[in-house]
């Protein structure tokens, strides 16, 4: 294998792993707010790829990728309102199977509405044949786009969780529910502004990545499953890890097309999931301590 | 400030509480003593909201606040610092203690938040030391003080603490007590719980005995620390015993 071949391994690697760590971010979003895994997060992120398509109609590229990000949002946020608010204390298995349910829903939903045909955003800039050489390699200039989108995305994220006094709410909820009450946060509302965080977050994953990726009704699990994948293997809950985890994941998954059948290539994932929750569940970042006092 | 009536209460449907009636008055230290089980966080638990009472009144300031949830009731100035201290670990001294002004975030008084600050690191120039320190790597005794130094960051017209002393050395039980004493003589008003029957009894002016879910004995203080079943049963000693020796 020659150098110039690793690198563009590499940089496939970097482009579906940023992806892989948005969709496992918006996975933690939820699990820190409410400790429950929200199987409909693959679906947010079609969901946003396939409004953004439909709206390129009316509006200019930018004003539909915001659109579709404020749409999915909405969703998410009625989502939790209508079926996840209500419940008292419900038990993890009845949360999996209310966020199952509710994947399967908006799939077909959206099956009904766009139906089966495969669509994709126009390139960002250029065309799919322009590329940037950098050093001996071509990059795709969307490449550029997931990548830096991405990264401007954690980096709010992280100012939001940080600096603003909602974020540190939201935080304070995830640590200790009651206390974050006793000091007149209203939980329930952290809960609602997570889902809608994440269905944003990942309705922007979509947009960014269906240029490369295309999109379609059903192209939501796939992605849950590496999403979920990339946040079990970092720690469940820790979205620095979820980046790096990504990476790991993108990377191995395409210096596997180089060893193995390009169709073999959702085996490594799920291998890892597997192996990952039978020698460290609480993944390669997390604390085992912590793993060990969580419920899921 | 505080009256409470019948108030029955518990946890699904183990009843805990029965039949439980006290006040507590403006300017007053009020202390609930009892043993392990005897449903003092119960109580204090449901007086803030983290619980629902399945019977009774509870009014404080003559508006009943049986049903409102516990984020509303910090609103309206009854403030609590919980068992176990429960800081947000993973956050720094100062986060926790600015989230515990979000009651003058929403009213979008700033200024409060910056003035509460500086008042509780008067009360605890520790914390302004460990200001940038995560919650979590504090000692127990220290993150009692965060506790209590957050639940007053809401500015509440009366605090109620469960078991500040516990787990903690002598020593920085003598100092919460004494910041206790002296919230007080800042005109705050305190709900105590303890455990610690004697040192609580040392600087509360009323007191209450719990024992399974019932209020078996009332009085002041002294009387209290007198009393001798309280004696026998709470503080260690046994008098008949003791005119043996």
């Amino acid at each position: 294998m020659n150098f110039d071949l690793f690198f563009q391994y590499i940089v496939a690697g970097i482009t579906y792993g940023t992806i892989y760590a948005v969709v496992a971010i918006g996975f933690n979003i939820i699990y820190n707010a409410t400790g429950i895994i929200n199987f409909a997060q693959g679906e947010f992120v079609m969901l946003g790829g396939m409004t953004a398509v439909t709206l390129l109609r009316y509006l200019p590229l930018p004003a539909a990728v915001l659109a579709a990000m404020i749409i999915t949002m909405l969703v998410g946020g009625l989502i939790e309102i209508l079926f996840i608010r209500w419940l008292y204390k419900p038990s993890v298995l009845r949360m999996i199977i209310i966020t199952i349910g509710l994947s399967i829903l908006i799939r077909e939903t959206a099956l009904h509405i766009w139906g089966e045909g495969v669509k994709a955003l126009p390139y960002f800039t250029g065309t799919s044949v322009s590329s940037i050489k950098l050093g001996g390699v071509f990059i795709s200039p969307q490449v550029l786009w997931v990548v830096g989108i991405s990264a401007v995305m954690v980096a709010l994220l992280n100012i939001f969780f940080s600096y603003t006094i909602t974020g540190r709410q939201m935080r304070a909820c995830s640590v200790n529910r009651d206390a974050a009450r006793l000091c007149g946060i209203n939980a329930k509302n952290m809960v609602t502004l997570s889902f809608m965080l994440s269905a944003a977050i990942g309705a922007l994953g979509g947009c960014i990545v269906s240029p490369i990726t295309y999109v379609q009704y059903d192209s939501g699990t796939p992605l849950a499953i590496k999403g979920f994948t990339v946040a079990i293997l970092g720690g469940l809950g820790n979205s620095v890890a979820a980046v790096a985890a990504g990476l790991v994941l993108g990377i191995l998954e395409s210096f596997s097309i180089w060893v193995m059948p390009a169709a073999y290539k959702d085996v490594i994932s799920i291998s890892i999931l597997l192996l990952i929750l039978f020698v460290r569940p609480s993944g390669l970042f997390g604390s085992k301590e912590a793993a060990d006092l969580k419920e899921f | 400030m505080l009256k409470i009536k019948n108030l029955e209460s518990g946890y699904g449907k183990l009843r805990v509480l029965r039949r439980v009636t006290m006040h507590v008055a403006g300017g007053e230290i009020v202390t609930i003593i009892g043993a392990n089980g005897a449903g003092k966080t119960t109580l204090l638990s449901t007086i803030s909201g983290l619980l629902k009472p399945s019977a009774g009144e509870i009014a404080f300031d003559k508006q009943d606040i049986s049903r409102t949830p516990a984020e509303k009731v910090v609103f309206l100035g009854c403030s609590l610092v919980p068992e176990g201290r429960q800081v947000f670990s993973s956050m720094t001294v100062k986060e926790n203690l600015v989230l515990g002004a979000y009651v003058n975030y929403r009213r979008n008084k700033r200024d409060r938040v910056k003035t509460g600050l500086e008042k509780v690191y008067g009360l605890f120039p520790i914390l302004k030391e460990r200001e940038k320190q995560l919650a979590g790597t504090l000692s127990g005794g220290e993150q009692q003080m965060l506790a209590i130094g957050r639940a007053l960051m809401a500015e509440p017209r009366l605090i109620m603490m469960d078991e500040p002393s516990m787990g903690l050395a002598p020593l920085i039980v003598k100092d919460i007590f004494s910041i206790i004493v002296r919230l007080r003589e800042e005109g705050n008003t305190v709900l105590l719980v303890e455990q610690n029957a004697k040192a609580a009894l040392g600087i509360a002016d009323r007191g209450y005995v719990l024992e399974t879910g019932r209020i078996i004995l009332q009085g002041t203080a002294e009387d209290l620390l007198s009393n001798k079943d309280v004696q026998r049963a709470y503080l260690g000693r046994d008098l008949d015993t003791e005119t043996t020796l």
